[in-house]
């Protein structure tokens, strides 16, 4: 029996006036990849970033319903949000590396938790820069500045410095859409790796892309879920004709 | 219009032009055979050579519709649709070809009784309206003509399972015309092999129009 992760029941989000998401209703089993598909403004970034409690940082939002991580209530009052976000880590667009050494880049959020033990924060910087598949191209020049990574090696830092404080979920927002074609293969096999320990959801505009990675993909329009369903039916036989028309290329 | 859709309508457009192209085919064999024209035998022996250009156009295009737009859902769906109805298409084309070749290794004209008995101009009618209703089918997008085939299709298996009474009989009356005789039973045969190309383009547009796979199943309804 698969094992519900992440759960959104009737959640709705506002800014201010205006209504981002409307009665979302979602699920995310354990060790599965699913895709956000939809046009630009549909929800789907905000959904994604209600998961770990991201939009707390815009002012005026304001959230009715459920969202639930293992079972617990995100927006819940006695929720430590630092903790949440311990577990659910984020891999953003543009990859954004701090100004700082290779190590340090991934060592940055086990000193913020507190982890002082030079051994033990050297064995989780190597083993989350293998995980992440950028061990072999870096181990010579760990204490090379980040900045100066190629775009591709930055994103797939970014993602071991996520993977160090050793999350259960992670989001990723169009985390391949300003790499080119070799290095956009390299994240999306890192993804399929990582599938296998690790609940992942990503946001992409790349059909393709969904296609090749995801287990399951969830289609967004206009703030509200229009269709979630396993990636072949939707890209074969999606049974909503706003999804063909999106999928197809006929709107959005 | 998007440019996925405009190659989506010109592969359409294509695909009906060698539908058309193949019905005339099966047309004109028809009447090659009743009429025992050796100049329309050659017609369509020289058509034959569109039809198989036809295969490798739409062949091409679909590849590169694929490796180009990457398309999706109905779309998807359609380009493989079009791979398949494409190869059926070709097969049909090369039975009238076929048939008509039979006619330079025939001695005489069939007479009308013969044709009759045999029910070789039934077959070729049934055939030519079977293909027909899934060409219907494919610009109309309504599966209702293409569904109809598949019970149209057991005239031709029934011809076809009695065929080697009919011949035999015919032979024993007209013993002298053995080798013309056998002729009709080779037509026979590939009228009822395009039968089943024709149930198999049917199973295509089923595919395409309602995601529903029908192959190899006994149960045609949808």
């Amino acid at each position: 029996m698969p094992t519900t992760i992440i759960e959104s029941k009737d959640f709705n989000l506002f800014y201010g006036d205006f209504q981002a998401l409307k009665n979302i209703n979602f699920q995310a089993e354990e060790n599965t990849v699913t895709a956000f598909i939809g046009p630009s403004g549909c929800g789907k970034s905000t959904l994604l970033r209600s998961f770990n409690r991201m939009n707390d940082l815009i002012e005026g939002v304001q959230t009715t319903g459920e969202t639930n991580i293992n079972g617990i209530s995100v927006y819940d009052k006695s929720v430590d949000v630092n903790e949440l976000r311990k577990r659910i880590g984020m891999v953003f667009q543009k990859p954004n590396p701090f100004p700082k050494s290779i190590f340090e880049n991934v060592a940055y959020g086990l000193r913020i938790d507190g982890i002082k033990d030079k051994h033990i924060i050297e064995e989780k910087v190597v083993s989350s820069l293998k995980k992440a598949a950028l061990w072999d191209e870096v181990k010579d020049n760990l204490k090379k500045s980040a900045l100066a990574l190629s775009g591709g090696q930055q994103q797939r830092l970014c993602i071991a410095r996520a993977l160090a404080i050793e999350p259960s979920i992670i989001l990723m927002d169009e985390p391949a859409s300003a790499l080119d074609p070799i290095s956009t293969s390299k994240i999306e096999d890192l993804i399929y790796e990582l599938k296998k320990n690790y609940t992942i959801i990503i946001v992409t505009h790349n059909m393709q892309q969904a296609g090749r990675i995801s287990d399951n993909t969830a289609f967004f329009y206009m703030g509200e879920l229009i269709e979630c369903d396993d990636t072949k039916t939707i890209f074969t036989n999606p049974s909503n004709l706003r999804t063909q028309n999106y999928i197809t290329g006929r709107f959005g | 219009m998007s440019h996925l859709n405009i190659e989506i309508e010109r592969l359409k457009t294509d695909t009906i032009e060698m539908w058309c192209l193949v019905i005339s085919q099966l047309e004109k064999a028809k009447l090659a055979i009743e009429t025992f024209d050796e100049h329309l035998a050659n017609e369509i022996n020289a058509n034959e050579k569109r039809v198989d250009a036809f295969e490798l156009k739409l062949d091409m295009d679909c590849e590169n519709i694929l490796a180009l737009f990457n398309p999706l859902a109905n779309d998807l769906r359609f380009v493989l649709s079009v791979l398949k109805i494409n190869y059926n298409l070709e097969r049909i084309g090369d039975y009238a070809k076929g048939i008509t070749r039979c006619i330079k290794n025939t001695s005489e004209p069939f007479s009308k009784e013969v044709l009759r008995e045999t029910h070789v101009i039934s077959m070729f009618e049934i055939a030519i309206d079977m293909l027909r209703g899934t060409l219907e089918s494919f610009e109309s997008e309504n599966n209702k003509n293409a569904i109809a085939v598949f019970k149209k299709d057991e005239y031709l298996d029934k011809v076809n399972s009695e065929a080697n009474v009919v011949i035999a009989d015919i032979i024993k009356r007209n013993p002298e015309k053995i080798n013309d005789t056998l002729q009709l039973l080779s037509f026979i045969r590939k009228l009822e092999r395009v039968g089943d190309q024709v149930q198999n383009i049917a199973e295509e547009i089923v595919f395409y129009i309602e995601a529903k796979v029908i192959k190899h199943s006994k149960n045609k309804k949808v």
